[in-house]
């Protein structure tokens, strides 16, 4: 699944990864590893929204074994991850805040919720972000198509 | 608490998903701050909060919200309800606050949801 979220496109904010949550339950794919996927889909979907230049790309590869979420821009880039990465830190703008979103949290979160968590920020080049989801074995359940 | 109890008891109006009284509403967690509800909770609970922008319903959808409380009177606009609707989630609007919304639920024995803490964020931080 692959989703092009457009910045400051507030109203479907968040859209997409409603989207891959109902996608992925309908596959069958665990509740939880399903919940868990959706939650880092938006929390990097609201990223795109409120902090990218020009919007980017959420994609989700469903492998036997692991989800795999990538967000994906191409700028501004974060200047310093590691103070972006710490709670309540945030640069978001006031229209952001008024909805309930940027209260720092959206990185941790997307790190709390990964079995894996990576991420690349060039300033000036772009950001991403790749988490991986352990899928839980033994589930009984076949679907296992990449989508 | 039965949901049919619990719009009785704060006072409210069932906006959308007047078809399940019997619905059961035993957890809550009430917040404005959306990036919070996301962080926070962890497992199926009712939602209780003054913010009526789309977001909070694919958050709810996202989270596999129980139900959405609205309270300080706000309603919710046509579009939030319907996508509502088809996601089989009941709205309710009162005019009461969060604070005395949710002082009633615990009142009648809804409890706080399971929450991961914030201690835990910052560790893993």
């Amino acid at each position: 699944m692959r989703f092009e979220i457009r910045a400051g496109d507030i109203e479907y904010g968040g859209s997409a990864s409603a989207h891959i949550k109902a996608q992925l339950t309908q596959m069958g794919i665990d509740a939880a590893v399903a919940r868990r996927a959706g939650i880092i889909s938006f929390e990097g979907e609201m990223n795109l929204i409120v902090y990218s230049d020009n919007g980017g790309i959420v994609e989700v590869l469903v492998e036997p074994e692991t989800i795999m979420i990538e967000v994906q821009d191409e700028g501004p880039g974060i200047e310093d991850v590691e103070l972006a990465m710490t709670p309540g830190y945030s640069t978001a703008p006031a229209w952001a805040t008024d909805l309930g979103f940027g209260a720092g949290m959206g990185l941790i979160n997307m790190r709390k919720n990964a079995d894996r968590f990576e991420i690349d920020s060039r300033l000036g080049e772009g950001t991403r972000i790749r988490c991986w989801i352990d899928r839980p074995v033994d589930t009984g359940s076949g679907e296992q198509e990449a989508s | 608490m039965r949901l049919a109890d619990l719009v009785n008891a704060i006072g409210g109006r069932i906006i959308s998903g007047d078809d399940c009284p019997d619905l059961e509403i035993d957890r809550a967690f009430a917040a404005d701050l959306l990036s919070d509800v996301l962080a926070l909770t962890d497992e199926k609970t009712t939602l209780v909060t003054g913010m009526i922008n789309p977001q909070v319903m694919r958050v709810a959808e996202i989270l596999s919200i129980t139900a959405v409380i609205f309270v300080r009177g706000k309603i919710p606009p046509p579009a939030l309800v319907s996508y509502a609707k088809e996601l089989d989630i009941p709205l309710v609007t009162t005019e009461k606050t969060m604070f005395e919304t949710c002082g009633v639920m615990y009142e009648n024995g809804v409890r706080a949801c399971r929450t991961r803490s914030m201690d835990d964020a910052q560790r893993s931080a």
